[in-house]
């Protein structure tokens, strides 16, 4: 069994996803000698200073010019490169975005766009750092991967993937530790999700940190008598559309749940697939039309509705509805 | 493959390169005229005598490429493609229509020989940029040319691009401008002045060549001195006349984004 846990007590263990980024993007420099890496001032924070040690001359710091740095990157792709390109999500595909569909979705260029600070959970910062529409941004491109892990495992393992992928990637990390929920032997393929909590009455479908709320979610909501069946979406484009109409098929109810814009990212994607293939009762988890704003992680996580109590009373709403 | 034409030859080129632009631009019914033909000099340069390349093989890897900044002048690069052999000349009628290989803006997926796709203003300094690194990784003596117009110059990136070429001393890069002096809503100095452009180059440290844009000689000139530069970037500002080689077009504003009539392209190809 791949997932590691399921219930809050076995949540504990915490992983960053920027950090394992660091230090696989480094081991599969190893392997791919053509693995090239570009950031824009930001190296240190994304984890990427551990590539740069190790292959200073595959590692190009751009400086505070991100739409550069896209362009820098495709030109190295079409000579056989595979660029990673890091820096925080909004200066990685908001500032560079036109960027990215004139001169890497559309012409279907090998580019991985592997952001870091997802997210309003970068906490501090506050709205300017805080992004919560990477994943609308980068899924509404033709060719364009898009990828949010769960944890430091998927991280992994994503990464593992992507890079023999042909084709533009966006994958989305956090700032925060997420509790790890794989073990080493998930084996991650791009458009598959997974189902990681049984359940009959209703089916909630994450993705990133709102997977391990919404496992706390399941288990409070077991001892209420409702059982939830729990997905991660860790793709979000192309999009796992077997799993969900299975799923809707099954349990009647959906909830979705992404610390992401609710217009745009998951809870659309799942939208556009149960519309057309299974209309389902719906309910959206997510930051509701709004900018972020400073405080903490957790602070933001209960200021914006994200933690288990609000996809509770999400799934008790779409549950009226059945 | 380098060619080996002599300046007449060249010449020759460069007309007929005209002529093609000019009857494919009348076939569209739209499209780029003025920009078009102020680079058509550039372009015979480049692709008929200086780069290094092969129509046969379009990926060869040891080719020169070029990237077509300004990708608005796209019938100049179609034209010169399908005369060197990259595809049959008789495909050029198909500019703009639906399903042709050759789109409204350079579109690598379709044409051969494009070496990648352009038309957003801006972007292709940094992807020449990113092809030159990656080809001295590859330790390869190839070397990257990109054409920019001289209102593109006012994109923000194209500093950037500026900034990091210098930065990382990429010397087997030579950036050209198509200094026309005219954009849509009139003259460049009028809209946003980009002078002096000279200095401005110079100033992020790249060694500038400054020519006449429709003196084949010049432009070899300055290509081959510039192959000698190491340590920086160079660029080659070519002076052009929007619309040059047909007299009612020269130089006037309302033919950057109009195609030649009937009776425009009899007289046009006369003048010829």
């Amino acid at each position: 069994m791949s997932i590691k846990a399921e219930r809050s007590e076995e949540l504990t263990k915490l992983l960053g996803t920027r950090n394992v980024y660091g230090e696989v993007l480094a081991e599969l420099g190893e392997h791919y000698e053509n693995i090239v890496a570009l950031n824009a001032d930001l190296s240190g924070s994304t984890k990427m200073e551990l590539f740069h040690k190790k292959f200073p001359h595959r590692f190009f710091n751009m400086g505070i010019a991100e739409q550069n740095m896209i362009g820098t990157a495709v030109g190295l792709a079409t000579t056989g490169k595979i660029p990673f390109v890091s820096t925080f999500a909004i200066f990685a595909v908001g500032k560079p975005w036109e960027q990215i569909r004139q001169s890497v979705a559309n012409p279907n260029i090998n580019v991985k766009i592997v952001s870091t600070h997802g997210g309003i959970t970068v906490g501090e910062d506050g709205a300017s750092h805080q992004t919560i529409e990477d994943i609308g941004l980068m899924r509404i491109l033709p060719n364009m991967v898009v990828i949010v892990p769960a944890d430091g495992i998927e991280t992994r393992k994503a990464l593992q993937a992507i890079v023999k992928h042909r084709g533009p990637v966006y994958m989305r990390l956090s700032r925060m530790r997420f509790p790890v929920l794989y073990d080493e032997s998930y084996d991650f393929t791009i458009s598959k999700g997974t189902i990681m909590r049984e359940g009959k009455e209703v089916t909630i479908v994450a993705t990133g940190l709102m997977v391990s709320q919404s496992l706390a979610a399941a288990e409070q909501l077991e001892k209420a008598g409702i059982t939830a069946q729990v997905i991660n979406i860790s793709t979000i484009k192309p999009i796992d559309q077997e799993l969900i109409i299975r799923a809707a098929r099954t349990t009647g109810a959906v909830v979705t749940a992404e610390e992401h814009s609710i217009i745009g990212g998951l809870g659309s994607a799942v939208a556009e697939v149960l519309s057309e293939h299974c209309p389902t009762p719906m309910r959206r988890i997510g930051i509701q039309d709004k900018p972020g704003t400073s405080g903490s992680p957790a602070e933001l996580l209960d200021r914006y509705q994200l933690n288990p109590q609000h996809i509770i009373s999400a799934v008790e709403e779409v549950l009226q509805q059945k | 493959m380098k060619s080996t034409h002599n300046v007449k030859e060249l010449k020759e080129k460069a007309c007929q390169v005209r002529s093609d632009i000019l009857d494919m631009l009348n076939r569209a019914g739209s499209g780029h005229t003025g920009g078009s033909l102020s680079a058509a000099d550039i372009l015979t340069a480049l692709y008929f005598s200086q780069m290094n390349h092969d129509p046969n093989k379009p990926n060869w890897e040891e080719r020169d490429r070029f990237v077509l900044s300004k990708g608005h002048g796209a019938p100049a690069l179609y034209a010169v493609l399908a005369r060197c052999g990259y595809f049959d000349p008789e495909e050029l009628k198909s500019l703009r229509k639906t399903g042709s290989m050759l789109q409204g803006h350079p579109d690598m997926n379709t044409t051969p020989g494009v070496e990648i796709s352009t038309g957003s203003l801006g972007q292709g300094l940094s992807i020449a940029n990113g092809m030159a690194l990656g080809l001295k990784l590859d330790k390869k003596s190839s070397r990257v040319y990109v054409l920019m117009g001289d209102g593109e110059i006012q994109e923000g990136q194209i500093w950037e691009a500026a900034m990091s070429a210098a930065h990382y001393k990429i010397d087997n890069l030579c950036a050209l401008v198509d200094l026309n002096g005219l954009q849509i809503d009139g003259p460049v100095k009028t809209i946003m002045n980009i002078q002096p452009i000279a200095d401005k180059w110079q100033s992020f440290g790249w060694h500038v060549f400054e020519v006449d844009g429709h003196d084949l000689e010049a432009i070899l000139d300055a290509l081959h001195k510039a192959e000698k530069i190491k340590g920086k970037p160079s660029i080659v500002i070519c002076t052009t006349v929007k619309g040059k080689g047909v007299s009612f077009f020269e130089n006037k504003v309302e033919y950057h984004g109009v195609s030649p009539t009937d009776e425009e392209l009899e007289r046009a190809l006369q003048e010829l």
